[in-house]
């Protein structure tokens, strides 16, 4: 049982603010279902430019619906500028806490409201030069780098605990490593080992696992997958079927296709399409 | 706050009978059961007859019931037992559904040089017997399949796979925590080698469990230490629990019947009133091959936690296999390895039902949980009745 606060209870039991703004002047989505957290944010501005109205509409735990019923209620009455300066500690720290393993959730609050308004102001969603770091959550290195620093984080469990990342296949694990220690200035980096598959083995399983754990859920929806080739950790396959007209098909070969092989073969896999 | 306790496959309430036997263990017959004189002797007496009532439940031999302290332990011990008995063979076989007790283990095995086949399941919890009987090689040490899932209730064949087991000489153990008490299990109509059982799923104390090894079978102890249970299992014996566990076994035996029909229809109730009421909801598993006190229920667009913890305002106790509530960011092992869409797997829920449930119980939860899951779905952004949803499994 999770250490919820008062503060957290009060706030997922009798959240404030949820639903839409109709007309908004700002919209955000960040997270998604597979990783078990979302949240839609709307904001409407009165003649002053300060937010007049902001609602959200939020799946997840009870944390991830106090913070975002608390971000909405911290938000209201400030201008843009002000908003932007709301960090998730200060989402945190306006329930009174959040446990170690929840704070992600004040993290998917900030980083809405941070959309809502940069989508308000037309600027870019993504900083140009920014990558995911972690795949099966979506994190971006930008994120990871911000957690680390704005929490003090050191370690990869932290940045697991705040961002999510890592919090899956665990594949990027050296990748936060590296990103904390760049961030602390820190230039030691360990590699970590892994006994290793031959080529032969992992193809054999990639077929074996396309064959049992895929293609029969994906043909239940009309769509088909073929193998074409495996260079390295790189897994080439050709969509088929509705699969190939979808436009859920990328979801579907990253949080299905891919996690599956990672799941089974090797965690370093990576499933790209290739154009026939 | 009443309680409604629907969460009997996480624990169990001791029972009044139970927790009565064991009392005068705690006070007057502190005796330790190895002694020579007649006041620790009088407790191996008593010891003895929780033994026989224990082997009774499963239609075994007094002789072949080791005493230990959890599931846990059974596990541990059942496995490495076998590994070590037959020291030429390096290869375990095992499900994707295992309890953590046995999938860990075989997973830190495997990186001590064991290779470990963990054997898939289909969307509804079952295993492939042609696929089973495939992995069994020559190298094969043991096999451990659950009899019951905890998650689903979802029953696997064990005794048609011992039999595949027992033809090659493999070993096959059975964890049967979970089945154990809720399903008739009879030892001499199997040739199950192993089998594990714990005390606190069957309103026996926590701290108590048992290690069921066939006659003939070759075992290693997994703790050394002094003669207690013919030297098969060291440490002095936990009297209080053994005797609670042996009344718990004879109480579970009388009420097996009751188990498969009061409590079957209190569930079957349970579940066509909450799949009827609240749309996008569907059971998760086997519903023919199933303990009779599970369902695992999964609403769609909403996340267990918030159900949980709106349930846990009325008292109501229930699990979820939701990523919040394990505390790590992924649906349970069991849903993922059934495919379950994410849409579904983190609003799963899990009401595991006992003999003490009542259909007033059953009735209140019936009533409160629809409101809950519509509370959520309009708080949830994929919550658009009538529309379409393209599922990604």
């Amino acid at each position: 049982m999770w250490e919820y606060t008062d503060k957290v209870r009060e706030h997922f039991l009798d959240p404030k603010n949820v639903g839409e703004v109709e007309n908004p002047d700002g919209v955000a989505e960040v997270g998604s279902i597979a990783c078990g957290d979302a949240l839609k944010l709307t904001f409407k501005l009165d003649e002053n430019q300060r937010i007049k109205d902001i609602k959200f509409k939020t799946f997840g735990c009870a944390s991830a619906i106090a913070s975002s019923s608390a971000l909405t209620e911290m938000a209201k009455g400030m201008t843009l500028d002000e908003a932007m300066k709301i960090t998730n500690q200060d989402i945190a720290a306006y329930l009174g806490g959040l446990p170690q393993e929840k704070m992600h959730c004040s993290v998917m609050g900030k980083e809405a409201l941070e959309k809502a308004i940069e989508n308000y102001r037309g600027a870019p969603v993504k900083a140009p030069g920014e990558q995911i770091i972690c795949e099966c959550f979506g994190v971006t290195d930008k994120e990871i780098e911000r957690a680390v620093l704005e929490n003090n984080l050191t370690t990869v469990e932290e940045v697991t605990n705040y961002t999510k990342a890592g919090g899956g296949c665990g594949n990027c694990h050296e990748a936060i490593r590296q990103i904390i220690e760049r961030v602390r200035g820190n230039k030691e980096v360990k590699p970590i080992l892994r006994p290793r598959l031959s080529n032969i083995q992992k193809i054999k399983m990639i077929e074996e696992t396309l064959e049992r754990e895929i293609r029969p859920s994906l043909k239940l929806d009309g769509g088909d997958i073929e193998l074409i080739d495996v260079e390295g950790n790189r897994v080439l396959v050709a969509t088929r079927g509705m699969c190939a007209t979808c436009k859920a098909a990328d979801i579907t070969l990253k949080h299905f296709v891919e996690a599956k092989l990672r799941d089974l073969v090797s965690p370093d896999l990576v499933v790209e399409e290739v154009t026939p | 706050m009443n309680v409604v306790y629907l969460d009997n496959n996480a624990t169990t309430q001791v029972s009044g009978e139970v927790m009565g036997a064991m009392m005068p263990f705690f006070g007057n017959f502190y005796g330790n059961p190895s002694s020579m004189h007649t006041f620790g002797g009088q407790v191996a007496h008593k010891i003895r007859e929780a033994r026989e009532k224990v082997a009774e439940l499963i239609g075994a031999h007094p002789d072949e019931i080791i005493f230990t302290s959890c599931g846990t332990e059974s596990d541990n011990a059942a496995i490495r037992s076998a590994l070590y008995t037959a020291p030429e063979k390096r290869h375990i076989v095992i499900s994707r559904v295992e309890h953590p007790a046995v999938r860990a283990l075989c997973a830190h095995l495997a990186g001590q040089g064991y290779r470990v086949t963990e054997l898939p399941v289909d969307k509804d919890g079952r295993l492939d017997m042609a696929q089973y009987e495939n992995s069994l090689t020559t190298d094969t040490a043991i096999v451990s399949l659950m009899w019951a899932n905890n998650e689903t209730g979802v029953i696997f064949p064990v005794e048609d796979a011992t039999r595949m087991a027992r033809e090659r000489g493999i070993l096959f153990h059975t964890d049967a925590v979970q089945a154990a008490g809720k399903i008739p299990i009879d030892m001499k109509q199997n040739t199950i080698d192993m089998l594990s059982i714990s005390g606190h799923k069957l309103h026996a104390p926590k701290g108590i469990g048992i290690l069921y090894v066939r006659k003939g079978t070759k075992f290693s102890p997994f703790l050394i230490g002094g003669h207690q249970e013919r030297e098969r299992r060291g440490g002095t014996e936990n009297t209080p629990s053994i005797i609670g566990l042996g009344k718990a076994c004879e109480l579970a035996r009388l009420s097996m019947e009751r188990e498969n029909t009061y409590v079957k229809e209190l569930r079957d109730r349970l579940e066509t009133a909450l799949l009827t009421a609240i749309p996008n909801s569907r059971v998760n598993g086997d519903t023919e091959h199933r303990l009779p006190n599970t369902t695992n229920i999964s609403f769609e667009f909403v996340e267990g936690e918030g159900i949980l913890l709106m349930m846990d305002q009325y008292g109501i106790c229930a699990s979820s296999g939701s990523a919040c509530t394990s505390g790590s960011l992924q649906p349970s092992h069991v849903l993922r390895a059934m495919g379950v869409p994410f849409t579904m797997a983190h609003g799963s829920i899990r009401f595991s039902l006992s003999v003490y449930t009542t259909p007033a119980e059953i009735d209140f939860v019936i009533e409160k949980l629809p409101p809950i899951i519509e509370r959520l779905r309009g708080m949830s952004p994929y919550w658009n009745p009538g529309k379409e949803v393209c599922h990604v499994t």
